[in-house]
C-alpha cells in the first residue's frame, strides 16, 4: 500500500464525480464536477450560470431609483449592502451629497446586515462540519436582526429602503429602545456562538490547515472580504477607501495568517464583534437632521463614468456605471466578491480530501445570486 | 497620479484622460498585456489586483476597461482598450492576472470578444448551445424566448 497518489500509472483511471447543482453543501446551484483518485480531487470543473437572470442587462433598461430593487436580489443574504453601492455610485456621478443622519442609518444597517449574513456563514459552516447546534443559534440572532429590519423598512429581505441622495424612511420610534436591546443580545449571542464552535476540538481537526491559500494567490484570484484577510493581507474597503461615515469610526480589521478554512471562520467571527462596536459608536454619534437630500425624483446624472465600491460581507463589491446622461446607465458592470471568491475554487481544491472538499466551499462563503447575476 | 501614468507607460503612448477621482490610460489593444505586465511589476504602480474587467459596447465598438488596484500602494489605475465591432479579439491578460480568467469568459459568452492565448472560452453563465450574445446593445431585451 502506498499513499501516493496512483494518477497516471497503469490500470488506474481518475474517477468522475459530479456534486450539486441540487446539492445541500452547495449553497444554492453550483455544480462541480470533481476528478478523484481514491480520496483525493485532482482537478474540479465548476458549473455556474444556473442562476443568471441578465441583470446587468437588466439595469440598462430601468431607471436610476429602479436599479435598487435589482441589487437587492443580488447577494441576498447582504441586501443593504447591495443598495449602498448602487446608490453610492449614482450620487458619485452627480456629485450628491448625503446628509449626516442618512449616512449614519445607513452604516448601522450595513453593519447589521454583516452581522446577519456572518451568523449565516456560522450556522451552514457548522452544518457543513457536521454539528447540528450552530444553524440554531445562528438562526436565533439572524431572526433578531430580520424583524427589526421589518420594523425599520417593512421587509425582512429585499428591503428597497435606501434612496439615490439618502433613505426612505426615518428609524422608527422605538428604534433606540430596540437596537440597544438587540447589541446586547448579539453580543451575548456571538459569544456563545464562538464558545461552541470555534475552539472545539473535532471542528480544529476539520479545518485547521485545510484549504489553504497564499497571500499571492490570493490577491493574483482577486479574492477580498474576509476569505482575503485570512491570509494575512490588510484590504478593507472601509479602511483604504472609506465611504460613508467609516473615517469618524474606530474600528479593528481582524486577520488571520495561515489562509486555512478555520482563519476563514475565525477572521468572520471577530468581524462580527467589530460591527456591534461600529454600531455603537454610530448610536452616539448619530444627530437629527434631514434623511434626504434635495433631490428630483427621477435622478438624471451627467454624462460620464464611475467606478464606485463597498465592503460587503464577502468582500469588495463594485459597480462601473458608463452614463451618457439619461435616466438610465448605459453600461452597468458588477463585480460580485463571490465571482471572484469562487475562482479560486479550483486552485484551493487540487489535492484536498473529497470530504474537505464541502468544507473549503462552505468556508468561502459564497451566494449564487451575485455570482450569476 | 496622471504623471507617473505618463511616466510608466511612456514607451505605449497611452492616451491619458480622467473621470471623476479615476485616472485612465487608453492603450492599443495588442499592447494590453504588455501594459499590464509592467503596471504590476514597475516598483511605482505595483497593479497586482485585478479588480474588475468590464467590456462596454458602443455600438460601432467594443471597449474592455480594466480597474486595476495595488494592495502595497492603495491606489486605483483605469486601463482601457477600444476594439473594433466586427471581429473583437484582444489578447488575454491571464497571464499577468490569474483572476481575469472568467471575467474574460463571461465577456466572450455575453459580447462574443476573443480573448486570445485564453485556455479556456467555452459557455461560463450561458447554457452550451446559446445562439447570439446578449450582453451586445443589439440583443432584444424582451423578444427572447427560451423554449
Amino acid at each position: 500500500m502506498t499513499s501516493e497518489p496512483q494518477t497516471g500509472t497503469p490500470g488506474t483511471v481518475d474517477m468522475m464525480m459530479n456534486m450539486g447543482p441540487q446539492h445541500p453543501a452547495t449553497h444554492g446551484v453550483f455544480r462541480m464536477v470533481l476528478s478523484i483518485d481514491g480520496e483525493r480531487v485532482i482537478d474540479m470543473v465548476p458549473h455556474i450560470g444556473y442562476l443568471h437572470r441578465g441583470s446587468e442587462k437588466l439595469c440598462e433598461h430601468e431607471q436610476y431609483s429602479q436599479i435598487i430593487t435589482l441589487f437587492d436580489r443580488l447577494d441576498y443574504i447582504a441586501n443593504f449592502n447591495n443598495e449602498l453601492v448602487i446608490c453610492k455610485a449614482t450620487e458619485k456621478l452627480m456629485g450628491l451629497e448625503v446628509p449626516d443622519r442618512a449616512q449614519y442609518i445607513r452604516v448601522i444597517l450595513c453593519e447589521l446586515n454583516r452581522l446577519a449574513s456572518h451568523m449565516l456563514f456560522y450556522g451552514t459552516f457548522g452544518l457543513d462540519a457536521g454539528a447540528m447546534t450552530p444553524i440554531m443559534y445562528g438562526f436565533r440572532e439572524r431572526e433578531r436582526i430580520q424583524s427589526l429590519f421589518e420594523s425599520i423598512s417593512g421587509a425582512r429581505m429585499m428591503h428597497n429602503f435606501f434612496r439615490i441622495g439618502g433613505i426612505r424612511y426615518d428609524l422608527p420610534e422605538d428604534f433606540n429602545q430596540r437596537i440597544t436591546q438587540l447589541l446586547n443580545e448579539l453580543q451575548k449571542g456571538a459569544e456563545k456562538a464562538d464558545k461552541l464552535l470555534t475552539f472545539n476540538e473535532v471542528f480544529l481537526a476539520r479545518t485547521r490547515d485545510v484549504g489553504i491559500i497564499s497571500a499571492e494567490d490570493a490577491i493574483a484570484y482577486g479574492l477580498s472580504g474576509p476569505n482575503l484577510r485570512a491570509t494575512g493581507v490588510n484590504y478593507d474597503v472601509r479602511k483604504s477607501d472609506p465611504y460613508e461615515v467609516y473615517d469618524r469610526i474606530d474600528f479593528d480589521i481582524p486577520l488571520g495568517d495561515r489562509g486555512d478554512c478555520w482563519d476563514r471562520h475565525y477572521v468572520r467571527m471577530r468581524e462580527m464583534y467589530e460591527s456591534i462596536k461600529i454600531i455603537r459608536q454610530c448610536l452616539e454619534q448619530i444627530s437629527e437632521g434631514p434623511i434626504m437630500a434635495p433631490v428630483r425624483r427621477i435622478a438624471r446624472p451627467p454624462a460620464g463614468e464611475v467606478f464606485a465600491h463597498a465592503e460587503n460581507p464577502r468582500g469588495d463589491f463594485g459597480v462601473y456605471l458608463v452614463s451618457t446622461g439619461g435616466d438610465k446607465p448605459y453600461r452597468l458592470k458588477m463585480r460580485p466578491p463571490s465571482f471572484c471568491n469562487l475562482m479560486a475554487l479550483r486552485h484551493m481544491l487540487r489535492d484536498a480530501y473529497i470530504a474537505d472538499a464541502v468544507m473549503i466551499l462552505g468556508s468561502l462563503d459564497i451566494v449564487l445570486g451575485e455570482v450569476d447575476r | 497620479m496622471e504623471s507617473l501614468l505618463v511616466e510608466c507607460l511612456k514607451e505605449f503612448k497611452p492616451r491619458i484622460g480622467s473621470s471623476l477621482d479615476d485616472t485612465i490610460a487608453t492603450v492599443s489593444s495588442e499592447l494590453i498585456v504588455e501594459v499590464g505586465r509592467k503596471l504590476k511589476d514597475d516598483y511605482r504602480t505595483l497593479c497586482d489586483f485585478l479588480r474588475c474587467l468590464s467590456v462596454v459596447d458602443y455600438e460601432d465598438h467594443f471597449q474592455v476597461v480594466y480597474h486595476l488596484y495595488s494592495t502595497q500602494k492603495n491606489h486605483q489605475l483605469v486601463i482601457k482598450s477600444d476594439i473594433p465591432y466586427e471581429d473583437p479579439h484582444i489578447p488575454s491578460v491571464m497571464g499577468v492576472w490569474v483572476g481575469a480568467d472568467w471575467y474574460e469568459r463571461e465577456g466572450h459568452d455575453l459580447f462574443g470578444i476573443i480573448f486570445d492565448g485564453h485556455p479556456d472560452l467555452t459557455p461560463l453563465i450561458l447554457y452550451e448551445g446559446f445562439e447570439g450574445y446578449p450582453g451586445r446593445k443589439s440583443y432584444p431585451l424582451n423578444d427572447y424566448k427560451e423554449w
